[in-house]
Protein backbone atom coordinates (compact mmCIF):
# COMPACT_ATOMS: atom_id res chain seq x y z
CA UNK A 1 0.00 0.00 0.00
CA UNK A 2 1.13 3.61 -0.96
CA UNK A 3 -0.15 6.19 1.53
CA UNK A 4 0.95 9.91 0.68
CA UNK A 5 0.53 11.63 4.52
CA UNK A 6 2.78 14.57 3.72
CA UNK A 7 0.02 17.27 2.36
CA UNK A 8 1.77 20.35 4.45
CA UNK A 9 4.88 19.73 2.31
CA UNK A 10 2.63 19.57 -1.02
CA UNK A 11 -0.10 18.09 -2.55
CA UNK A 12 -1.06 16.57 -5.65
CA UNK A 13 -3.13 18.68 -8.69
CA UNK A 14 -6.52 18.32 -8.40
CA UNK A 15 -8.55 17.30 -11.32
CA UNK A 16 -10.69 20.26 -11.92
CA UNK A 17 -7.39 22.59 -11.21
CA UNK A 18 -5.89 20.54 -14.15
CA UNK A 19 -8.58 20.65 -16.24
CA UNK A 20 -8.72 24.51 -16.06
CA UNK A 21 -5.19 24.53 -16.67
CA UNK A 22 -5.00 22.90 -19.51
CA UNK A 23 -8.16 25.04 -20.71
CA UNK A 24 -5.34 27.97 -20.80
CA UNK A 25 -2.92 25.99 -22.63
CA UNK A 26 -5.00 24.83 -25.55
CA UNK A 27 -7.47 27.96 -25.25
CA UNK A 28 -6.79 30.68 -23.40
CA UNK A 29 -3.10 31.04 -25.07
CA UNK A 30 -3.08 34.83 -25.49
CA UNK A 31 -0.51 37.06 -23.47
CA UNK A 32 -3.36 38.96 -21.14
CA UNK A 33 -1.35 42.56 -22.37
CA UNK A 34 -1.92 41.93 -25.53
CA UNK A 35 -4.64 43.91 -27.22
CA UNK A 36 -6.28 41.30 -29.87
CA UNK A 37 -8.82 39.25 -29.42
CA UNK A 38 -6.58 36.39 -27.96
CA UNK A 39 -5.06 38.68 -25.52
CA UNK A 40 -8.34 39.93 -24.39
CA UNK A 41 -9.50 36.70 -23.53
CA UNK A 42 -6.16 35.61 -21.62
CA UNK A 43 -6.73 38.75 -19.61
CA UNK A 44 -10.37 37.74 -19.03
CA UNK A 45 -10.13 34.93 -17.26
CA UNK A 46 -6.55 36.39 -15.81
CA UNK A 47 -8.96 38.59 -13.93
CA UNK A 48 -11.58 36.08 -13.42
CA UNK A 49 -9.23 34.26 -11.37
CA UNK A 50 -8.11 36.93 -9.60
CA UNK A 51 -11.52 37.87 -8.46
CA UNK A 52 -12.21 34.51 -7.37
CA UNK A 53 -9.39 34.13 -5.12
CA UNK A 54 -10.02 37.74 -4.14
CA UNK A 55 -13.86 36.31 -3.52
CA UNK A 56 -12.38 33.85 -1.27
CA UNK A 57 -10.32 35.74 0.91
CA UNK A 58 -12.88 38.40 1.81
CA UNK A 59 -10.82 40.99 -0.32
CA UNK A 60 -11.01 43.17 -3.14
CA UNK A 61 -9.52 42.23 -6.39
CA UNK A 62 -7.23 45.02 -6.33
CA UNK A 63 -6.05 43.49 -3.50
CA UNK A 64 -4.40 40.65 -5.08
CA UNK A 65 -1.01 40.24 -6.30
CA UNK A 66 0.06 37.06 -8.28
CA UNK A 67 3.67 35.82 -7.20
CA UNK A 68 5.69 32.92 -7.93
CA UNK A 69 4.69 31.26 -4.78
CA UNK A 70 4.89 31.49 -0.64
CA UNK A 71 8.22 32.59 -0.26
CA UNK A 72 7.83 35.04 -2.75
CA UNK A 73 4.99 37.04 -1.23
CA UNK A 74 6.55 36.26 2.67
CA UNK A 75 9.95 38.30 1.03
CA UNK A 76 7.92 40.98 -0.73
CA UNK A 77 5.44 41.61 2.30
CA UNK A 78 8.49 41.80 5.05
CA UNK A 79 11.04 43.46 2.43
CA UNK A 80 8.43 46.26 1.74
CA UNK A 81 6.82 46.58 5.67
CA UNK A 82 10.33 47.10 6.51
CA UNK A 83 11.28 50.06 3.71
CA UNK A 84 7.29 51.50 4.66
CA UNK A 85 8.72 51.58 8.38
CA UNK A 86 12.22 53.20 7.22
CA UNK A 87 10.51 56.22 5.80
CA UNK A 88 9.01 56.83 8.84
CA UNK A 89 11.93 55.65 10.93
CA UNK A 90 11.05 52.99 12.17
CA UNK A 91 13.30 50.00 12.49
CA UNK A 92 11.74 47.29 14.76
CA UNK A 93 9.95 44.27 13.25
CA UNK A 94 8.23 41.51 15.06
CA UNK A 95 8.03 37.94 14.46
CA UNK A 96 7.72 34.57 15.95
CA UNK A 97 10.37 31.70 16.45
CA UNK A 98 8.87 29.17 14.39
CA UNK A 99 7.98 30.91 11.27
CA UNK A 100 8.73 29.32 7.76
CA UNK A 101 12.70 30.03 6.63
CA UNK A 102 10.98 32.14 4.22
CA UNK A 103 10.32 34.78 6.96
CA UNK A 104 12.95 33.93 9.22
CA UNK A 105 15.93 34.12 6.54
CA UNK A 106 14.16 37.69 5.65
CA UNK A 107 14.39 39.16 8.82
CA UNK A 108 18.05 37.69 9.22
CA UNK A 109 18.62 40.05 6.30
CA UNK A 110 17.13 42.98 7.52
CA UNK A 111 18.51 42.89 10.29
CA UNK A 112 21.38 42.81 8.66
CA UNK A 113 20.45 45.75 7.46
CA UNK A 114 19.64 47.39 10.95
CA UNK A 115 16.81 46.50 11.64
CA UNK A 116 15.95 45.19 15.74
CA UNK A 117 13.83 41.94 15.42
CA UNK A 118 11.82 40.40 18.31
CA UNK A 119 10.66 36.61 17.70
CA UNK A 120 7.89 35.94 20.07
CA UNK A 121 7.91 32.74 22.01
CA UNK A 122 5.64 30.44 21.05
CA UNK A 123 5.44 28.30 24.27
CA UNK A 124 4.88 24.82 24.60
CA UNK A 125 1.59 24.62 23.10
CA UNK A 126 2.95 26.15 19.69
CA UNK A 127 0.76 29.55 20.35
CA UNK A 128 1.58 33.44 20.72
CA UNK A 129 0.07 35.43 23.69
CA UNK A 130 -1.69 38.28 21.87
CA UNK A 131 -0.98 39.85 25.59
CA UNK A 132 2.58 38.84 24.51
CA UNK A 133 2.60 40.46 20.71
CA UNK A 134 1.01 43.81 22.77
CA UNK A 135 3.52 44.39 25.09
CA UNK A 136 6.37 43.93 22.47
CA UNK A 137 4.79 46.66 20.15
CA UNK A 138 6.56 49.49 20.06
CA UNK A 139 6.82 53.09 18.55
CA UNK A 140 8.94 52.24 15.76
CA UNK A 141 7.45 49.02 15.29
CA UNK A 142 7.06 48.91 11.39
CA UNK A 143 5.42 45.39 10.98
CA UNK A 144 4.21 42.09 13.35
CA UNK A 145 4.38 38.73 10.83
CA UNK A 146 2.77 35.92 12.73
CA UNK A 147 1.85 32.72 10.50
CA UNK A 148 -1.42 31.96 10.52
CA UNK A 149 -1.10 28.17 10.91
CA UNK A 150 3.01 26.08 11.94
CA UNK A 151 3.85 24.31 8.90
CA UNK A 152 5.42 21.53 11.15
CA UNK A 153 3.24 21.09 14.64
CA UNK A 154 -0.15 22.77 12.75
CA UNK A 155 -0.95 25.14 15.46
CA UNK A 156 -3.13 27.89 14.67
CA UNK A 157 -2.67 31.27 15.79
CA UNK A 158 -4.99 33.31 17.35
CA UNK A 159 -5.04 35.63 13.73
CA UNK A 160 -8.10 37.79 14.67
CA UNK A 161 -6.48 38.64 17.67
CA UNK A 162 -3.72 39.88 16.52
CA UNK A 163 -5.25 41.63 14.13
CA UNK A 164 -7.32 43.61 16.46
CA UNK A 165 -4.21 44.68 18.60
CA UNK A 166 -2.08 45.46 15.67
CA UNK A 167 -4.91 47.56 13.82
CA UNK A 168 -5.36 49.43 17.42
CA UNK A 169 -1.50 49.92 17.46
CA UNK A 170 -1.46 51.14 13.75
CA UNK A 171 1.15 48.55 13.12
CA UNK A 172 1.43 46.55 9.74
CA UNK A 173 -0.17 43.11 10.15
CA UNK A 174 1.15 40.07 7.42
CA UNK A 175 0.49 37.02 7.95
CA UNK A 176 2.04 33.92 6.13
CA UNK A 177 -0.95 31.82 5.22
CA UNK A 178 0.26 29.54 3.46
CA UNK A 179 -0.29 26.57 5.65
CA UNK A 180 -4.28 27.67 6.36
CA UNK A 181 -5.71 29.06 2.86
CA UNK A 182 -7.76 26.59 1.20
CA UNK A 183 -8.15 24.66 4.73
CA UNK A 184 -9.61 27.27 6.79
CA UNK A 185 -12.00 29.77 6.27
CA UNK A 186 -10.12 33.10 6.08
CA UNK A 187 -11.21 36.94 5.79
CA UNK A 188 -8.93 39.13 5.89
CA UNK A 189 -11.24 42.34 6.24
CA UNK A 190 -12.89 40.29 9.25
CA UNK A 191 -9.54 39.21 10.72
CA UNK A 192 -7.90 42.88 9.95
CA UNK A 193 -4.93 41.55 8.40
CA UNK A 194 -2.64 43.50 6.18
CA UNK A 195 -0.60 41.41 4.25
CA UNK A 196 -1.55 38.02 3.40
CA UNK A 197 0.89 34.81 1.75
CA UNK A 198 -0.18 32.03 0.47
CA UNK A 199 0.60 29.09 -2.30
CA UNK A 200 -1.55 27.30 -4.45
CA UNK A 201 0.28 23.96 -3.93
CA UNK A 202 -0.77 23.35 -0.52
CA UNK A 203 -4.52 23.08 -1.31
CA UNK A 204 -4.10 20.80 -4.38
CA UNK A 205 -3.45 23.64 -7.18
CA UNK A 206 -0.37 23.90 -9.20
CA UNK A 207 3.66 24.71 -7.70
CA UNK A 208 5.24 27.84 -8.71
CA UNK A 209 1.91 30.22 -8.38
CA UNK A 210 0.98 31.73 -5.39
CA UNK A 211 -0.49 35.55 -4.07
CA UNK A 212 0.35 38.65 -1.95
CA UNK A 213 -2.95 39.96 -0.50
CA UNK A 214 -2.26 44.06 0.32
CA UNK A 215 -4.61 46.01 1.89
CA UNK A 216 -5.73 49.08 -0.26
CA UNK A 217 -4.12 51.62 0.75
CA UNK A 218 -0.64 50.07 1.66
CA UNK A 219 1.71 51.86 -0.79
CA UNK A 220 4.04 48.55 -1.22
CA UNK A 221 6.98 49.00 -3.51
CA UNK A 222 7.82 47.39 -6.74
CA UNK A 223 9.37 43.78 -6.36
CA UNK A 224 10.09 43.23 -9.94
CA UNK A 225 10.08 46.07 -12.83
CA UNK A 226 9.53 45.74 -16.14
CA UNK A 227 6.02 45.83 -17.66
CA UNK A 228 2.60 46.65 -16.04
CA UNK A 229 1.76 43.48 -15.28
CA UNK A 230 0.18 43.63 -11.19
CA UNK A 231 -0.74 47.03 -11.35
CA UNK A 232 3.35 47.64 -12.01
CA UNK A 233 4.12 45.81 -9.05
CA UNK A 234 5.24 42.49 -10.13
CA UNK A 235 6.64 42.61 -14.06
CA UNK A 236 6.62 39.51 -16.09
CA UNK A 237 4.23 37.79 -18.32
CA UNK A 238 1.84 36.58 -16.06
CA UNK A 239 1.40 32.55 -14.90
CA UNK A 240 -2.07 32.52 -16.87
CA UNK A 241 -2.44 28.56 -15.98
CA UNK A 242 -0.71 28.47 -12.97
CA UNK A 243 -3.00 31.25 -11.45
CA UNK A 244 -6.44 30.07 -12.65
CA UNK A 245 -5.22 26.55 -11.71
CA UNK A 246 -4.72 28.28 -8.27
CA UNK A 247 -8.08 29.98 -8.89
CA UNK A 248 -10.29 26.45 -9.64
CA UNK A 249 -8.36 24.69 -6.78
CA UNK A 250 -9.25 26.90 -4.05
CA UNK A 251 -12.44 26.76 -4.78
CA UNK A 252 -12.70 22.75 -4.92
CA UNK A 253 -11.05 23.23 -1.18
CA UNK A 254 -13.14 25.30 0.03
CA UNK A 255 -16.45 23.57 -1.13
CA UNK A 256 -17.84 21.60 1.97
CA UNK A 257 -14.86 22.64 4.07
CA UNK A 258 -16.31 21.32 7.04
CA UNK A 259 -17.27 18.43 6.00
CA UNK A 260 -14.02 17.93 5.19
CA UNK A 261 -12.38 18.79 8.16
CA UNK A 262 -14.80 16.79 10.08
CA UNK A 263 -13.42 13.40 8.23
CA UNK A 264 -9.58 14.28 8.28
CA UNK A 265 -10.41 14.81 12.43
CA UNK A 266 -11.77 11.42 12.54
CA UNK A 267 -8.93 10.03 10.93
CA UNK A 268 -6.46 12.21 12.65
CA UNK A 269 -8.08 11.51 15.92
CA UNK A 270 -7.83 7.93 15.14
CA UNK A 271 -4.55 7.66 14.67
CA UNK A 272 -3.29 10.02 17.16
CA UNK A 273 -5.23 7.52 19.61
CA UNK A 274 -3.45 4.69 18.30
CA UNK A 275 0.43 5.85 17.71
CA UNK A 276 0.14 7.37 21.77
CA UNK A 277 -0.35 4.16 22.66
CA UNK A 278 3.75 3.67 21.91
CA UNK A 279 5.29 4.51 25.26
CA UNK A 280 7.19 7.44 25.65
CA UNK A 281 5.82 9.22 22.38
CA UNK A 282 4.53 12.92 22.58
CA UNK A 283 2.17 15.34 20.47
CA UNK A 284 3.75 18.33 19.68
CA UNK A 285 1.90 21.06 19.59
CA UNK A 286 -2.19 22.13 21.01
CA UNK A 287 -4.12 19.07 20.73
CA UNK A 288 -7.03 21.03 19.75
CA UNK A 289 -5.86 24.23 18.42
CA UNK A 290 -4.17 22.81 14.97
CA UNK A 291 -5.12 22.20 11.54
CA UNK A 292 -7.01 18.75 11.07
CA UNK A 293 -4.58 16.74 9.24
CA UNK A 294 -2.00 17.79 11.11
CA UNK A 295 -0.38 15.23 13.60
CA UNK A 296 3.61 15.91 14.62
CA UNK A 297 4.29 13.35 17.11
CA UNK A 298 8.32 12.77 19.12
CA UNK A 299 9.62 9.32 20.16
CA UNK A 300 12.30 8.90 22.38
CA UNK A 301 15.25 7.13 21.57
CA UNK A 302 14.78 7.20 17.61
CA UNK A 303 16.38 9.99 15.06
CA UNK A 304 14.06 11.02 12.62
CA UNK A 305 15.32 10.64 9.21
CA UNK A 306 15.94 6.87 9.93
CA UNK A 307 11.94 6.71 11.23
CA UNK A 308 11.08 8.00 7.64
CA UNK A 309 13.30 6.30 5.17
CA UNK A 310 11.69 2.94 7.33
CA UNK A 311 8.63 4.42 7.03
CA UNK A 312 9.10 4.88 3.49
CA UNK A 313 10.18 1.20 2.75
CA UNK A 314 6.60 0.80 4.01
CA UNK A 315 5.27 2.62 1.26
CA UNK A 316 4.26 5.25 3.81
CA UNK A 317 5.13 9.39 2.90
CA UNK A 318 6.03 11.67 6.36
CA UNK A 319 8.26 14.30 7.25
CA UNK A 320 10.48 14.65 10.03
CA UNK A 321 10.62 18.26 10.76
CA UNK A 322 9.95 20.73 7.67
CA UNK A 323 10.96 19.28 4.19
CA UNK A 324 13.33 22.34 3.78
CA UNK A 325 15.13 21.28 6.71
CA UNK A 326 16.29 17.70 5.37
CA UNK A 327 19.74 18.04 4.30
CA UNK A 328 20.52 20.31 7.36
CA UNK A 329 21.64 18.38 10.66
CA UNK A 330 20.09 20.55 12.76
CA UNK A 331 16.66 19.89 14.40
CA UNK A 332 13.70 21.53 13.42
CA UNK A 333 13.64 24.88 14.69
CA UNK A 334 10.28 24.89 15.22
CA UNK A 335 10.09 21.50 18.34
CA UNK A 336 13.01 24.01 19.61
CA UNK A 337 11.00 27.22 19.62
CA UNK A 338 8.41 24.88 21.41
CA UNK A 339 10.90 24.14 24.07
CA UNK A 340 11.67 20.32 23.44
CA UNK A 341 15.16 19.52 24.16
CA UNK A 342 17.49 18.56 20.96
CA UNK A 343 18.07 14.76 21.59
CA UNK A 344 13.88 14.78 21.73
CA UNK A 345 13.65 16.99 18.44
CA UNK A 346 15.52 15.02 16.18
CA UNK A 347 13.21 12.23 16.70
CA UNK A 348 9.97 13.98 15.41
CA UNK A 349 7.02 12.50 12.61
CA UNK A 350 5.09 14.85 11.14
CA UNK A 351 1.89 13.19 9.66
CA UNK A 352 -0.15 15.48 7.52
CA UNK A 353 -3.39 14.52 5.96
CA UNK A 354 -6.24 15.73 4.19
CA UNK A 355 -9.23 14.93 1.96
CA UNK A 356 -7.56 13.03 0.13
CA UNK A 357 -6.60 10.47 2.36
CA UNK A 358 -8.42 7.23 3.16
CA UNK A 359 -9.66 5.90 6.22
CA UNK A 360 -7.69 2.34 4.84
CA UNK A 361 -4.43 4.41 4.59
CA UNK A 362 -5.20 5.86 8.33
CA UNK A 363 -5.39 1.93 8.79
CA UNK A 364 -2.42 1.25 7.43
CA UNK A 365 0.00 3.95 9.40
CA UNK A 366 -1.14 2.69 12.51
CA UNK A 367 -0.56 -0.64 11.60
CA UNK A 368 2.80 -0.10 10.18
CA UNK A 369 4.28 2.92 12.44
CA UNK A 370 4.44 1.34 15.68
CA UNK A 371 6.54 -1.63 14.30
CA UNK A 372 8.64 0.92 12.68
CA UNK A 373 9.48 2.76 16.16
CA UNK A 374 9.90 -0.71 17.57
CA UNK A 375 12.47 -1.79 15.23
CA UNK A 376 14.96 1.20 15.31
CA UNK A 377 14.36 1.46 19.30
CA UNK A 378 15.37 -2.17 19.51
CA UNK A 379 19.06 -0.97 17.79
CA UNK A 380 19.02 2.53 19.60
CA UNK A 381 21.60 2.35 22.20
CA UNK A 382 19.89 5.38 23.85
CA UNK A 383 16.48 3.33 24.24
CA UNK A 384 18.43 0.21 25.17
CA UNK A 385 20.24 2.22 27.72
CA UNK A 386 16.62 3.51 29.50
CA UNK A 387 15.59 -0.27 29.79
CA UNK A 388 17.94 -1.19 31.67
CA UNK B 1 17.56 19.03 -2.08
CA UNK B 2 16.30 15.90 -1.18
CA UNK B 3 19.33 13.45 -0.32
CA UNK B 4 20.09 10.89 -2.51
CA UNK B 5 21.64 7.53 -1.14
CA UNK B 6 23.28 5.24 -3.09
CA UNK B 7 21.87 1.39 -3.39
CA UNK B 8 24.46 0.13 -1.59
CA UNK B 9 23.30 2.45 1.26
CA UNK B 10 19.69 1.69 1.03
CA UNK B 11 20.44 -1.87 1.62
CA UNK B 12 22.64 -1.28 5.00
CA UNK B 13 19.54 0.59 6.51
CA UNK B 14 16.99 -1.33 5.32
CA UNK B 15 19.06 -4.87 6.50
CA UNK B 16 21.42 -3.69 8.95
CA UNK B 17 23.88 -6.41 9.60
CA UNK B 18 25.23 -6.88 12.72
CA UNK B 19 22.36 -5.18 14.57
CA UNK B 20 22.61 -6.15 18.86
CA UNK B 21 25.07 -6.24 21.71
CA UNK B 22 27.47 -8.73 22.74
CA UNK B 23 26.75 -10.05 26.20
CA UNK B 24 31.02 -11.64 26.84
CA UNK B 25 31.87 -8.67 24.25
CA UNK B 26 35.79 -7.78 25.34
CA UNK B 27 35.42 -4.57 23.21
CA UNK B 28 32.88 -1.82 23.74
CA UNK B 29 32.82 1.92 22.41
CA UNK B 30 30.57 4.73 22.63
CA UNK B 31 30.94 7.93 20.31
CA UNK B 32 28.67 10.49 19.40
CA UNK B 33 26.23 12.62 21.59
CA UNK B 34 22.07 12.69 21.18
CA UNK B 35 22.11 16.47 20.84
CA UNK B 36 23.76 16.39 17.71
CA UNK B 37 21.67 13.28 16.62
CA UNK B 38 23.81 10.60 16.63
CA UNK B 39 25.32 7.85 18.59
CA UNK B 40 26.60 4.70 17.71
CA UNK B 41 27.82 1.89 20.18
CA UNK B 42 30.14 -1.03 18.87
CA UNK B 43 30.52 -4.53 20.45
CA UNK B 44 33.78 -6.40 19.46
CA UNK B 45 34.92 -9.68 20.41
CA UNK B 46 38.07 -10.61 19.99
CA UNK B 47 40.08 -14.20 20.38
CA UNK B 48 42.89 -14.58 22.11
CA UNK B 49 45.23 -14.37 19.20
CA UNK B 50 43.85 -11.06 18.57
CA UNK B 51 41.19 -11.32 15.70
CA UNK B 52 37.67 -10.07 15.82
CA UNK B 53 35.06 -12.72 16.16
CA UNK B 54 31.91 -11.36 16.36
CA UNK B 55 31.11 -7.63 16.12
CA UNK B 56 27.65 -5.78 16.79
CA UNK B 57 25.92 -2.31 17.20
CA UNK B 58 23.47 -0.44 18.66
CA UNK B 59 23.08 3.23 16.78
CA UNK B 60 20.87 6.20 17.05
CA UNK B 61 21.02 8.11 13.93
CA UNK B 62 19.99 8.89 10.36
CA UNK B 63 20.07 6.21 8.00
CA UNK B 64 23.86 7.17 6.96
CA UNK B 65 24.70 6.51 10.82
CA UNK B 66 22.79 2.72 10.62
CA UNK B 67 24.36 2.00 6.96
CA UNK B 68 27.63 2.72 7.88
CA UNK B 69 27.72 1.18 11.23
CA UNK B 70 26.38 -1.73 9.56
CA UNK B 71 29.44 -1.86 6.70
CA UNK B 72 31.72 -0.86 9.04
CA UNK B 73 31.05 -3.87 11.24
CA UNK B 74 31.13 -6.47 7.91
CA UNK B 75 34.55 -4.47 7.08
CA UNK B 76 36.48 -5.71 10.47
CA UNK B 77 34.68 -9.21 11.28
CA UNK B 78 37.47 -11.76 11.05
CA UNK B 79 40.04 -9.38 10.60
CA UNK B 80 43.27 -8.99 13.41
CA UNK B 81 43.18 -5.92 15.78
CA UNK B 82 46.16 -4.27 13.70
CA UNK B 83 44.01 -4.60 10.31
CA UNK B 84 40.81 -3.45 11.97
CA UNK B 85 43.04 -0.39 13.29
CA UNK B 86 43.71 0.29 9.94
CA UNK B 87 39.70 0.96 9.12
CA UNK B 88 39.13 4.75 8.13
CA UNK B 89 35.91 6.86 7.73
CA UNK B 90 36.91 6.97 3.91
CA UNK B 91 36.73 2.78 3.24
CA UNK B 92 33.50 3.05 4.89
CA UNK B 93 32.37 5.60 2.66
CA UNK B 94 33.65 4.01 -0.73
CA UNK B 95 32.51 0.58 0.20
CA UNK B 96 29.19 1.89 0.54
CA UNK B 97 29.49 3.54 -2.95
CA UNK B 98 29.82 7.18 -1.42
CA UNK B 99 27.73 9.47 0.63
CA UNK B 100 26.43 12.68 0.51
CA UNK B 101 28.30 15.29 1.64
CA UNK B 102 26.51 16.71 4.44
CA UNK B 103 26.09 12.95 5.95
CA UNK B 104 30.09 12.29 5.90
CA UNK B 105 30.17 12.92 9.67
CA UNK B 106 28.30 9.53 9.83
CA UNK B 107 31.39 7.85 8.26
CA UNK B 108 33.72 9.51 10.45
CA UNK B 109 31.83 8.57 13.54
CA UNK B 110 31.97 4.93 12.17
CA UNK B 111 35.51 4.43 12.32
CA UNK B 112 35.80 6.61 16.01
CA UNK B 113 33.41 3.68 17.11
CA UNK B 114 35.46 0.85 16.16
CA UNK B 115 38.61 2.77 17.95
CA UNK B 116 36.60 3.43 21.09
CA UNK B 117 35.76 -0.30 21.02
CA UNK B 118 39.83 -1.20 20.25
CA UNK B 119 40.79 0.79 22.63
CA UNK B 120 38.55 -0.26 25.33
CA UNK B 121 39.87 -3.86 24.40
CA UNK B 122 43.56 -2.85 24.65
CA UNK B 123 42.89 -1.32 28.05
CA UNK B 124 41.19 -4.47 29.03
CA UNK B 125 43.85 -6.46 28.62
CA UNK B 126 46.41 -4.22 29.96
CA UNK B 127 44.60 -4.56 33.08
CA UNK B 128 44.34 -7.92 32.91
CA UNK B 129 48.00 -8.06 32.56
CA UNK B 130 48.89 -6.13 35.55
CA UNK B 131 46.41 -8.29 37.37
CA UNK B 132 48.26 -11.61 35.99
Amino acid sequence: MKVYADQAATTMIGSRALQAMISCYTEHCGNPSSLHEAGRDAEAVLETARERVAQMLHAKPGEIYFTSGGSEADNWAITQAAALGTRKGKKHLISTAFEHHAVLHTLDALKKQGFEVTLLPVHEDGLVRPEELEAAIRDDTALVSVMYVNNEVGTIQPISQIGAICRKKGVLFHTDAVQAVGHLPIDVEAEQIDMLSMAAHKFHGPKGVGALYVKKGIPIGNLIHGGGQERGKRAGTENVPGIVGMAEALAESLENRSEKNDRILAMRQKIADAVLQIPKTRLNGDRTRRLAGNLNFCFDGIEGESLLLYLDLEGICASSGSACTSGSLEPSHVLLALGLPAEVAHGSLRISLDETNTEQEADYIIEKLPVVVERLRSMSPIWNRQGD
Amino acid sequence: MAMTYSEKVRDHFAHPRNVGTIEDANGVGEVGNAVCGDIMKMYLKISDDGIIEDAKFNTFGCGAAIATSSMATEMIKGKSVEEAAQLTNQAVVEALDGLPPVKLHCSVLAEEAVQAALEDYRKRREKKEENA
